[in-house]
Formats: structure tokens, sequence, C-alpha cells
């Protein structure tokens, strides 16, 4: 059977809307259009309704409860609500963030923000799979720590934090725990109370829903979270972030939560068999690729692999019709590879080699195999190419070279 | 990012992909760029001693395709020419060529310290009379 061009494998950058959440949203454009914040007529009535149910289905992917769920424009700014909303309400109490240095952008210049606003930001480092622990945590607070902020799993490696570990050391402290869980969400059970998550960042498009909503949880009781609005207006979202809601994005926001809890079971384990088969279907065929984040503690549909002697958006022009991303830094102005990967101690050039693969829902066994193919001999074919796997064929040790520098 | 058919012809279809014994006094062999930079281009030229010319070229590149598709058509631009000719190679040619976007830019200059760094080898053989063991690396 032909495979059909280009295949899809960035589901960590973003996933394909399912075709069944476009369905529940498409009467919220033209037909029940009306404004939620509408109270005298039908209309609002109706799409009010509507925002409820869809409240209550992403509150029950996490174990949360609707109220508990206010609605944003994505993760971005779930992110920097939590972050800036807490230090601001909390600052009386402290002014001390804890936080992890492979987090998401987001969260990272967001806490640069905070600390030249005045706060103290630790940075956690990672272990060489990608993970920190509950001890460094703890370690880490002060009398001051106000939050401690790690994301649930990584968007480039797939490692995945000990999160119940880390909510049970800020629980005994009695810190705020946030998690960005925009990679996690729908993929891995998550449950709020289990857990001792306190804020959680969450986005549609990473779920097989739309661009452009997202969500962060806010704990209600034990302890009750407050958070300083960072956009002012009508008082929309109990006052925590004015603006009219999108509804029909909600709508497809609960529609893409309702299918990942009732389809996560058999969808993990068919997303995790394709990505073994993927994983393994290359680096049991290319000597010198190594797998990137931790071998069992992540993501079931990611894979990210470095190949040595070969540079990354090399690799990626040779396998163009098969989307993925690199963590070369060949396509930004900075000569900067990943800054994940080279928190975990991954190499410079070894990072520049890196393919980040990301099965999903759509995937197929038919195209995980043309992948295999395309991949094992783009890779055989540069590295005939390379001077590097020339020189390292013949002895050459090339950490010995005095490179010059470019 | 869309890709020029020109670099997309040379990243497919590499010109002189392959390598000369450095220590042939003939030779001339560059070696610029560094792994943790994500580009290395190994450029080497040979030289037909009574006539001057430099009659083959060869190139292997650790790079982006672009970086591939600048050492290719540099090898390709070298053949035929008097070394003092390949000097006079820029790097604006190779842009101009491969069609390369402002972001790529860097591996076109990458190509042209490659030729010079050839160049210069070869030239250092000649003055010494003395077949001069490289030390791989180095250059550039």
């Amino acid at each position: 059977m032909a495979v059909k061009l280009p295949i899809y494998l960035d589901n960590n950058a973003t996933t394909r809307t399912d075709p069944r959440v476009v369905e529940e949203m498409l009467p919220y454009f033209t037909e029940k259009y009306g404004n939620s914040a509408s109270r005298n007529h039908p209309f609002g009535w109706e799409a009010e309704a509507s925002v409820e149910d869809a409240r209550a289905q992403i509150a029950d992917l996490i174990g949360a409860s609707p109220k508990e769920i206010i609605f944003t424009s994505g993760a971005t700014e779930a992110n920097n609500l939590a972050l800036k909303g807490v230090a601001a309400m909390y600052k009386k109490k402290g002014n001390h963030i804890i936080t992890v240095s492979t987090e998401h952008k987001c969260v990272l210049d967001t806490s640069k923000r905070l600390e030249r606003d005045g706060c103290q930001v630790t940075y956690l480092s990672v272990d060489t799979n990608g993970r920190v622990s509950a001890e460094q945590v703890r370690a880490a607070m002060t009398d001051k720590t106000i939050l401690v902020s790690v994301m649930f799993a990584n968007n480039e490696i797939g490692t995945i934090q000990p999160i119940a570990e880390i909510g049970k050391v800020c629980k005994e402290k009695g810190v705020l725990f946030h998690t960005d869980g925009v990679q996690a969400a729908g993929k891995v059970p998550i449950d709020v109370q289990a857990m001792g998550i306190d804020l959680m960042s969450l986005t549609a498009h990473k779920m097989y829903g739309p661009k452009g909503i997202g969500a962060l949880y806010v704990r209600k009781k034990d302890p009750r979270v407050r958070l300083e609005p960072q956009i002012d207006g009508g008082g929309h979202e109990r006052g925590m972030r004015s603006g009219t809601l999108p509804v029909p994005f909600i709508v497809g926001f609960g529609a893409a939560a309702e299918l990942c809890r009732r389809e996560m079971p058999e969808e993990s384990a068919r997303t995790f068999a394709l990505r073994e088969r993927l994983r393994k279907g290359i680096m049991d065929q290319l000597p010198e690729s190594y797998l990137n984040g931790h071998p069992t503690e992540r993501l079931p549909g990611n894979v990210n692999i470095s190949f040595a002697y070969v540079e990354g958006e090399g690799l990626m022009m040779g396998i163009k019709d098969v989307a993925v991303s690199s963590g070369s830094a060949c396509t930004s102005a900075s000569l900067e590879p990943s800054y994940v990967l080279r928190a975990l101690g991954v190499g410079d050039e070894l990072a520049h080699s890196s393919i980040r693969f990301g099965v999903g829902r759509f995937t197929t066994a038919e195209e995980v195999d043309y992948v295999i193919d395309l991949v094992v001999r783009e890779v055989n074919r540069l590295r005939e190419m390379s001077p590097l796997f020339e020189m390292a064929q013949a002895g050459v040790d090339l950490k010995s070279i005095q490179w010059a520098a470019h | 990012m869309a890709y020029s058919p020109a670099i997309l012809d040379h990243y497919s279809n590499p010109r002189n992909v392959g390598s000369f014994s450095a220590t042939d006094s003939a030779v001339g062999t560059g070696l610029v760029g560094a792994p943790e930079c994500g580009d290395v281009m190994r450029l080497q030229i040979r030289v037909n001693p009574t006539t001057g010319l430099i009659e083959d070229a060869k190139f292997k590149t650790f790079g982006c395709g672009s970086a591939i598709a600048s050492s290719s058509l540099a090898t390709e631009w070298l053949k035929g020419k008097t070394v003092d000719e390949a000097m006079a190679i820029r790097n604006t040619q190779l842009v101009e060529e491969l069609a390369l976007p402002p972001v790529k830019v860097h591996c076109s200059v990458l190509a042209e310290d490659a030729i010079k760094a050839a160049v210069k080898n070869y030239q250092e053989k000649q003055t010494t009379h003395e077949p001069v063991l490289e030390t791989v690396g180095a250059a550039g």
C-alpha cells in the first residue's frame, strides 16, 4: 500500500484537530453563536451551558472540578498567569520560585521577567535522562518559597517528571505546585488530587483540539489558590482572566478532552507500540544512534534520537516528506543547539544531530515503516558524505582535534 | 523555509564527494568549522604540477543542506582554475548561485574559508618541498 506523503510525525509541536472535534464545534460559529456572558437571552444561555459542559469535560480529564478550570488563549498565557499571578498575589509571603532548566521557554522567560521584578528563581538541573527529583525540590526550598513549577512532560525529549513525589514535598512544605501539563494531558493519566497539583497549564491543540484555546487549572480548596489577574476587564473566569470566551474553541477543547479520556487506555498503548517500532527500527539498523531522554519514563508517542556524524537539519532535508523537528540550531540565528539537550549533558555535536519524532493518534504502521527505511537510508548516505564519520572510522578521536571555531 | 532548486539539486546529487590522500604533495586540504557548531567542511584540491591548474577537487561536509550544497558547488567551480583564481572565489557568488537565504549565508562563508585553507595548505607544501604530514583538523 502506498503511503501518502508528506507524513506528519511532529505531534509534540501540534496535532491534527480530530474531525469528531470539528464536527462538535461547527454549530457554534453559525447557529449557536451567543456570548456566554449574555445573561438575558437564549443565545447567551445556550452558549453558557455549552461552556460549562466543556469545563466539566476538561476537569474530568485531570480529576478536577469544573469551577477550577480557567480558560485562556493557550498554555503560554496559562503559564504566564500561573507564575506572574502567584508571584504578585503571594508577594507578602515570599518571592522565591523553583523551576527547572528544561522548562518550556514561556516558563523560563516568564521566570526571567519575574527575576527582573525582584523575585528569586532557582533553576534546578536535570540528570542525563532529563529528570529532577523531589529531593532536589526539597533542598532548594527556603522560607521565602511561594511556588514550584515543574513541567509534567518535556516537549523535546518526552521525559516525564516525578510529579506525585514533587507534589507531596510541596504539600508538606505548604508551597504551591504548578505544572505545565501541555504534553502530558490526554496522553498519560493525570489526577490533580492524587498528585498534589495546585495549578496546571493545558492547551487544546496538543490533544487533537483547536489552536487558540487553553486553560489553567486553579485549585479551589486545600488550599484555595488565588491569582492576581494579568488581563483586566469584565471579570470573566472568576475574575482571573477577563475576555469574551471563544465558545466554539471551548466546545472543541471539551470534546477533545473527552475523547482523550475515553480512548486513552487504547490510544496510549497503540502510540507506544508505534513509537517503539520506530525507535527499534531505526536504532537497531544504525550504530551510534542515541536515544535522548528517559528510556521508560517518557510520553508514549515521543522519541528523540541523535545520529552521530550527521547534522540534524541536513537530515531533515533528506527526509523532507516527513514532518519532524530537530535540536540543531541551524534553523535559528544563533549557533546554540537545543538548551534542553545541553541540560542533559548531551554534547553540542550530538545535540546538532538530534531529531524529534512525535507519533500520534493518526499515525499508521505503514507510515512508521516508511520513515524507518527513509531515515536509515539518509543517515547512511549523509555519513558517507561526512568528514567526521570518515575520521571516526579511521580511528581519529574527534575530541583530540583543535577545531577552528567558526 | 523553502529551499531553492539549486540547493536541493546539490544536496540530492552532490558533486565530487570523497577524499584524496592528504599526504600527497599535489593535494591541498582545508578543514574548517567545528562539530559543536554544527558545520564541518573538508575540501581538497589536486593541482597539476606542470600546468598549475586544479585538476580535481573533492569534499566531505557535516552540516545542513545549504552547507553540503555550498561545498559541492565550490568543488565544481574549482576544477580547471589556477590557485590564484580559486582564491578569488567569493562567498557572495555561492549565495547568488544557490539562492541561499540570509540565515544560510554562513554556509557560503565556510565554503570560501575551506577553499582558502585548501589553497594555503597546498602552497605550504610547495615551499617546504617536503611532503607535509597533515595534522587533520586545525586548518581554517
